[in-house]
């Protein structure tokens, strides 16, 4: 009841804060506070934003990018899944490539784009790659560490109750893991976007990032922030669409703020 | 060692000596159970009780296969135990259940890993789930029951698997006293039909007394191992909640209670100290 009540009363909140925002914005760049040449103007963001929408323009690239994306995401959870699992439960392995993991863990790998645009081309093939290299990590580290926190007890309790290594696997690893890689999940979809943007961005003939790139060039910043705006919001919706699937997923986990007993 | 007569007994713990590397961290070993050595024969119900920290879980975990004792062994049907114990059913006494399935799937767990499909496991766990009075909470995870129901599903997670050896760590101790003494019923009228033999840990010796056959005294840890035996002797079926009125029962009470107070007053000093 109360967190409903809370609820109800923040979202105009919410609005307020962003007209709040945007209206700052407007009044300090039509006083000429801030030079709109270099701060924009918000009336021409959202209205490039709705000619993008109305003219259809927008689509193609909208849709190249969301495609690498979503490629990104559930290419890199996949392998960030199962890799986790399969070092979490090889002690060997995972001995023998930890400092590897560190290693390429820690490196910069947004430097690594303009290399897989050597090898993959400019299409879509080089920033899903970018994409997956930054979404693994993610999903494997929290994965690699979330499985040493299985309860032992409850460990011990599904072998006394006959559990080989496969049906340890599939019916105690798996679905604990999934709690683990929905925490990661949400980091993720942000990691896959700055992939698939980012290698845009640094050589493309498509997409989001590339639109940003063209109107870069000719120092069109309006369009830049029109851009920026309709990733936002992509971003900010499959966030949503993940935290859906985690209520629908993981019914069996206690909420937040009951706690566990 | 000579090699315990086959058949003789279910369940055989030898001199079983177990050790953990001490909290403090430097090397030492804190040695919880001591040349413990304990038989139970097929179909008889033995309780361990004792005071705190004297090793009963650990014990079990030999018993289990859960724990690989330092020294001596444990026997199984005839045989030595080296790996997991397959005729053992174990209830835990921390929460066990798997968190992820709903308390009729929780039941159905252990004939799903047995290789059963999982619509047959369900409908055999329903029964189960109706015996320890949750029928109607079949589709609720562990974390919406309360802590005494999570043990009575535990309860028929492991009673559907019908094990020969049935090991209990204090498994009544979170219930309320009237669900208690009905779950305690219920654990005499299954173990009636099936004669498993049951090594039961408890702290409360009433409980000891009502349910058992023979009640064991652990000493005070560490080194802790079984020093004395008591034969119950009486009459089944019984109810717990009759049970306790009878004059036998009152006797063994206060004699068993003298050999335990000594224990707890040593395991008391010792942590005081």
């Amino acid at each position: 009841m109360e967190r409903e009540r809370a609820r109800r009363l923040l979202w105009p909140w919410h609005i307020a804060l962003l007209a709040a925002v945007f209206g700052a914005w407007w009044g300090l760049t039509a006083t000429q506070v801030l030079p709109p040449f270099f701060f924009g103007e918000p009336l021409l963001v959202v209205r490039r934003v709705a000619d993008w929408f109305v003219s259809g323009q927008i689509y193609p690239h909208l849709g190249v990018t969301l495609l690498e994306t979503l490629l990104a995401f559930v290419i890199g959870t996949a392998a960030g899944l199962s890799v986790g699992l399969w070092l979490a439960l090889s002690p060997f392995a995972s001995r023998l490539l930890d400092p590897y993991l560190i290693a390429i863990n820690s490196m910069p790998r947004v430097i690594l784009a303009p290399i897989f645009a050597v090898w993959f081309g400019l299409g879509i093939g080089s920033k899903v790659l970018l994409g997956v290299t930054l979404v693994f990590f993610i999903v494997f580290f929290s994965v690699y560490h979330g499985v040493r926190d299985v309860s032992p007890v409850v460990l011990a309790n599904a072998r006394m109750l006959g559990a080989g290594r496969r049906e340890l696997l599939r019916h105690v690893y798996l679905p604990s893991a999934t709690a683990w890689v929905f925490s990661s999940l949400h980091t993720a979809v942000g990691m896959a976007f700055v992939g698939a943007v980012v290698g845009e961005y640094l050589g493309s003939a498509r997409g989001v990032g590339y639109l940003i790139l063209q109107a870069e060039g000719v120092f069109d910043i309006n369009t830049v922030l029109a851009g920026v705006l309709v990733l936002t919001v992509c971003a900010v919706l499959l966030d949503r669409l993940v935290g859906v699937l985690e209520r629908r997923l993981l019914r069996w986990r206690p909420a937040a703020s009951e706690g566990r007993h | 060692m000579s090699q315990p007569d086959a058949g003789a007994s279910a369940l055989e713990l030898s001199r079983v000596t177990c050790s953990f590397p001490d909290r403090g961290g430097r090397g030492g070993q804190y040695v919880a159970v001591s040349d413990a050595s304990l038989t139970i024969a097929h179909g008889q119900f033995v309780a361990l009780v004792g005071p705190t920290g004297c090793g009963k879980s650990t014990l079990l975990n030999a018993a289990a296969g859960l724990l690989f004792p330092a020294q001596g062994e444990v026997w199984v049907f005839g045989e030595r135990l080296t790996g997991l114990n397959r005729h053992a059913g174990y209830l835990f006494q921390p929460d066990s259940l798997l968190p992820w399935r709903t308390a009729l799937d929780n039941v159905a767990a252990g004939l799903q890993f047995g290789g059963m499909g999982r619509h047959e496991a369900r409908a055999r766990a329903r029964p189960w789930l109706e015996r320890v009075g949750l029928a109607a909470h079949a589709a609720k995870y562990p974390h919406e029951l309360s802590g005494g129901m999570r043990k009575r599903v535990a309860l028929a997670q492991t009673w559907i698997l019908q094990p020969k050896i049935l090991l209990m760590d204090e498994p009544f101790s979170a219930l309320d006293v009237q669900t208690r003494q009905l779950m305690e019923n219920e654990l005499l009228a299954i173990w009636a039909d099936n004669r498993a033999c049951v090594l039961f840990v408890t702290h409360d010796l009433e409980e000891a007394i009502a349910l058992a056959d023979r009640v064991v005294v652990l000493s005070a840890g560490p080194r802790s191992r079984p020093i004395a035996d008591f034969q119950v002797g009486l009459p089944r079926p019984r109810d717990v909640a009759e049970v306790s009125h009878d004059p036998r029962f009152t006797q063994l009470h206060a004699e068993i209670w003298h050999t335990l107070k000594t224990q707890v007053m040593a395991a008391y000093a010792r942590t005081e100290a």
